[in-house]
């Protein structure tokens, strides 16, 4: 493709786009395909595929509980009306209905859903908007337009500073500023430079990043592309756990479509810059989301971290140097290019500049992915999601297995890196669990703890033995068999976890601990006590039936 | 050769650039216990004996790993570093089953040593012990998994001075096995040459020689190994 094509491609979307008649958008993220919108989308495609109404398969809505969702609107994007829970037969009533120029109420979402319209989408500005197996529906929404611009305007020094300029920090967790770690990469001595996106998104409750590869391949591959041509990279790697069919068969579909377009391969848009992205699935561990242990993994070799320094930046895959950014921070690039840093910077807080996609799960009316400046307060985040189901808002875990929680007298901080980081949790990759007052905290430690003794990939003792000890401690004191002794050893162990492991797993996997410990203590000294869980969670547990 | 100087529990040292604390540590006759590291082979930081604090650093580093660096201000044996050593051999020493009286390296054993030498004289946490299996297949030798503290020192001489990688680790976590080949019987492995190097690199009674009385270790110098196979690849 040449970038005159470009342009035009993306010019003639805009006025087809004009013509008069309906669009019907079927949402194809993972929890609507589950609730059967495949179904959905077929009946609709056979009655009304033929006539003037549009009808589309795009990525995901948002609001993932509420599947299989539907949008209606006009072929220019307006008065959109958005139906949820449908089948077949309720979507084919609700279209009829349409065409007869009326506006059911059945299903309908309210127009003002805070879920919907409080949102500020920028990484995922096309998701549920573009078809995500489609090139031609990414060029109609502006796809590719940076990494022209980047070409075309922009050496590679600049792109990297303007990277900086932004305040852009990794989405991954760490909050590393991303254009420093590309002016490292960029720095290194190395005969040759790999990109890697890391979309191992392995915490419970985290489903961000499997959104926007599902809903928005081509994004990632534009930010993936507009990176390597900062950096001096010619080969790319897009790293996605296995546990995501659908994201990895929509990236092998948008990586051929953009190869054979030549917007990836040698001689891109007609410049000098080739860069190739190659697939490569997981095999289900939670560790290979850490950067050493996922390079062993895209090599071939058992996944497991090793010891930094030196960092991928210096020494990465195949010993030369490597940048790895998470799925959602390349999402970011786009938007930074063509929009600038000052924009970009205008959106957030001082320290955390930009949007943060967060996927909003547990004891809340509506589960779903949403994206908001980062700084917006937890209690907008939980009203946004319909409020507490259930009972009264006791918690939120951030950043799953590796964060902590933040309790309700801390419901207004600002979710933005630090002031997470001083209430002893983290941002994380942006997974978070509401917790209503039927949980019992230690319970939830329990559970978290199990899961990293799972995931532990055994190379060093405080993770490997460490949490196999506190689970064992965890699971006596939720049946009510510990004692005051057990939960002082619990925290030495965890002390001993945070500081001496060797990778990030180890030494985040006492956060859930630590920090319900230090909200709710009193809940664990109530185990302690004949007096039991207080919620009765645990007691249930104790039941034979349950293991 | 620039020599860098750095301060070791207060005292002035002087180290070659690329050395690692550890080195510079025992050149001066600072010890520093270890337990995965073997000379020769190349560092694993995995069991977290030879923790050290450096000043700047949040955390503790593996002195086996960590580059020495003009300036460096290090503490081998702070009350943190020292009840953190002390944990993690509780741990060990609970994950599997190291009975002492009845190992074959009694007395010769580097973990036992440790432990001695940090004055463990009991465990805190439950013995978790699974009953783990012994291989006894192989004509000479024979590995008993219940005594494997899994610092891959076998796994690491097999693959960089044998270079036969016969061993690897299978599974995760505490469910973390030493295999030979794909989980085969070490006595039907196609790779194995026989050498004996895992048994002589093994640091308790997890790798023996069969047959004799004692262990059978330390009849290998590996280190001398170690100094011919660098004298033949520069």
């Amino acid at each position: 493709m040449t970038r005159d094509e470009l342009r035009h491609k993306s010019r003639c979307a805009r006025e087809t786009r004009t013509a008069a008649g309906l669009r019907i958008s079927v949402c194809l993220g993972s929890p609507c395909v589950a609730t059967g919108a495949e179904a959905v989308l077929r009946a609709l495609r056979e009655s009304y595929g033929d006539r003037a109404i549009e009808v589309i398969g795009t990525g995901c809505m948002g609001p993932c509980s509420r599947g299989p969702l539907i949008r209606i609107e006009d072929r220019r994007g307006n008065r959109a009306a958005y139906y949820e829970k449908t089948t077949p037969a309720t979507a084919m009533a609700t279209v009829r209905a349409h065409l007869e120029g009326l506006n059911p109420d059945q299903g309908r979402l309210p127009a003002d859903l805070p879920f919907l319209i409080r949102q500020q989408r920028v990484v995922l500005a096309n998701s549920g908007i573009c078809d995500p197996e489609s090139l031609a529906s990414s060029l109609e929404n502006g796809g590719y337009a940076a990494l022209l611009h980047a070409i075309e305007k922009m050496a590679p020094e600049e792109v990297c500073h303007e990277i900086s300029a932004s305040g852009l920090r990794g989405r991954g967790g760490a909050g590393y500023p991303t254009g420093t770690k590309w002016e490292l990469v960029r720095a290194a001595k190395s005969r040759r430079r790999y990109v890697v996106a890391n979309g191992d998104e392995g915490d419970p409750g985290a489903f961000m990043d499997r959104t926007l590869m599902e809903s928005d391949p081509h994004r990632l591959l534009e930010g993936m592309a507009i990176a390597a041509y900062a950096v001096g990279a010619t080969q790319g790697f897009i790293y996605v756990r296995g546990e995501y069919p659908l994201a990895a068969r929509r990236l092998r579909q948008a990586i051929n479509e953009a190869t054979r377009a030549g917007l990836l391969g040698p001689h891109i848009l007609e410049s000098g810059f080739s860069f190739t992205i190659r697939l490569r699935i997981g095999a289900g561990a939670f560790v290979c989301g850490e950067e050493t242990a996922l390079m062993a993994s895209i090599m071939g070799r058992r996944g497991q971290p090793v010891i930094r320094p030196p960092y991928p930046a210096q020494r990465g895959l195949w010993n030369q140097s490597t940048l790895i950014n998470n799925v959602e921070t390349f999402g970011c690039i786009a938007p930074i290019i063509s929009k600038g840093a000052d924009w970009f910077k205008s959106i957030g807080v001082p320290g955390s500049s930009g949007t943060k996609v967060f996927s909003i799960s547990g004891d809340v009316a509506t589960v779903g992915v949403m994206e908001v400046p980062l700084g917006t307060p937890l209690r907008e985040l939980v009203a946004m999601s319909g409020g507490i189901s259930n009972g009264n808002f006791k918690a939120a875990q951030t950043g799953g297995a590796s964060g902590g929680c933040i309790p309700a007298s801390h419901l207004d901080t600002p979710m933005d890196y630090e002031s997470l980081t001083s209430l002893g949790s983290i941002m994380g990759s942006g997974g978070l669990i509401i917790m209503n007052d039927r949980r019992c905290m230690a319970d939830m430690a329990r559970f978290f703890m199990r899961f990293c003794q799972d995931e532990s990939c055994g190379k060093c003792v405080p993770c490997r033995a460490g949490t196999e000890q506190a689970a064992q401690l965890l699971r006596r004191i939720t049946s009510g068999d510990a004692t005051e002794d057990d939960l002082v050893k619990l925290e030495e162990l965890c002390h001993l976890m945070g500081d001496a492991s060797l990778c990030g797993l180890g030494m985040a996997a006492p956060t859930p601990v630590l920090g319900t410990l230090r909200w709710f203590r009193d809940e664990y000294q109530a185990h302690l006590r004949a007096g039991g869980c207080p919620t009765g969670v645990c007691d249930r547990e104790k039941h034979p039936c349950h293991v | 050769m620039p020599r860098l100087s750095l301060t070791i529990n207060g005292r002035a040292v002087k180290a070659r650039q690329g050395e690692t604390i550890l080195g510079a540590a025992r050149e001066r006759g600072i010890f520093i216990p270890t337990l995965c590291n073997l000379d020769g082979l190349k560092p694993l930081g995995g069991c977290r004996i030879c923790l050290v604090e450096v000043r700047g650093h949040p955390r503790p580093v593996p002195a086996c790993a960590t580059k020495v660096e003009e300036g460096m201000v290090v503490t081998t044996d702070s009350e943190r570093v020292v009840s953190m050593r002390r944990m993690v051999v509780e741990l060990l020493l609970a994950e599997r089953n190291h009975q002492c009286p009845v190992c074959v390296m009694n007395n010769n054993c580097e973990l036992q040593a440790v432990a001695r030498l940090l004055g463990i004289d009991h465990v805190r946490y439950d013995f978790i012990a699974p009953r783990a299996v012994l291989d006894i297949s192989h004509e000479r030798f024979g590995i008993d998994h219940n005594r494997c503290i899994l610092c891959r020192r076998c796994v690491r001489v097999c693959d960089e001075i044998e270079g036969a990688h016969t061993w690897d680790v299978n599974g995760r976590g505490a469910a973390s096995r030493i295999i030979s080949d794909l989980a085969e019987p070490w006595g039907l492995s196609g790779t194995c040459t026989d050498c004996g190097k895992c048994v002589q690199a093994c640091p308790t009674g997890a790798l023996f020689a069969k047959g004799t009385e004692t262990t059978g270790k330390g009849t290998i110098c590996l280190e001398k190994l170690v100094a011919w196979r660098q004298r033949r690849e520069p």
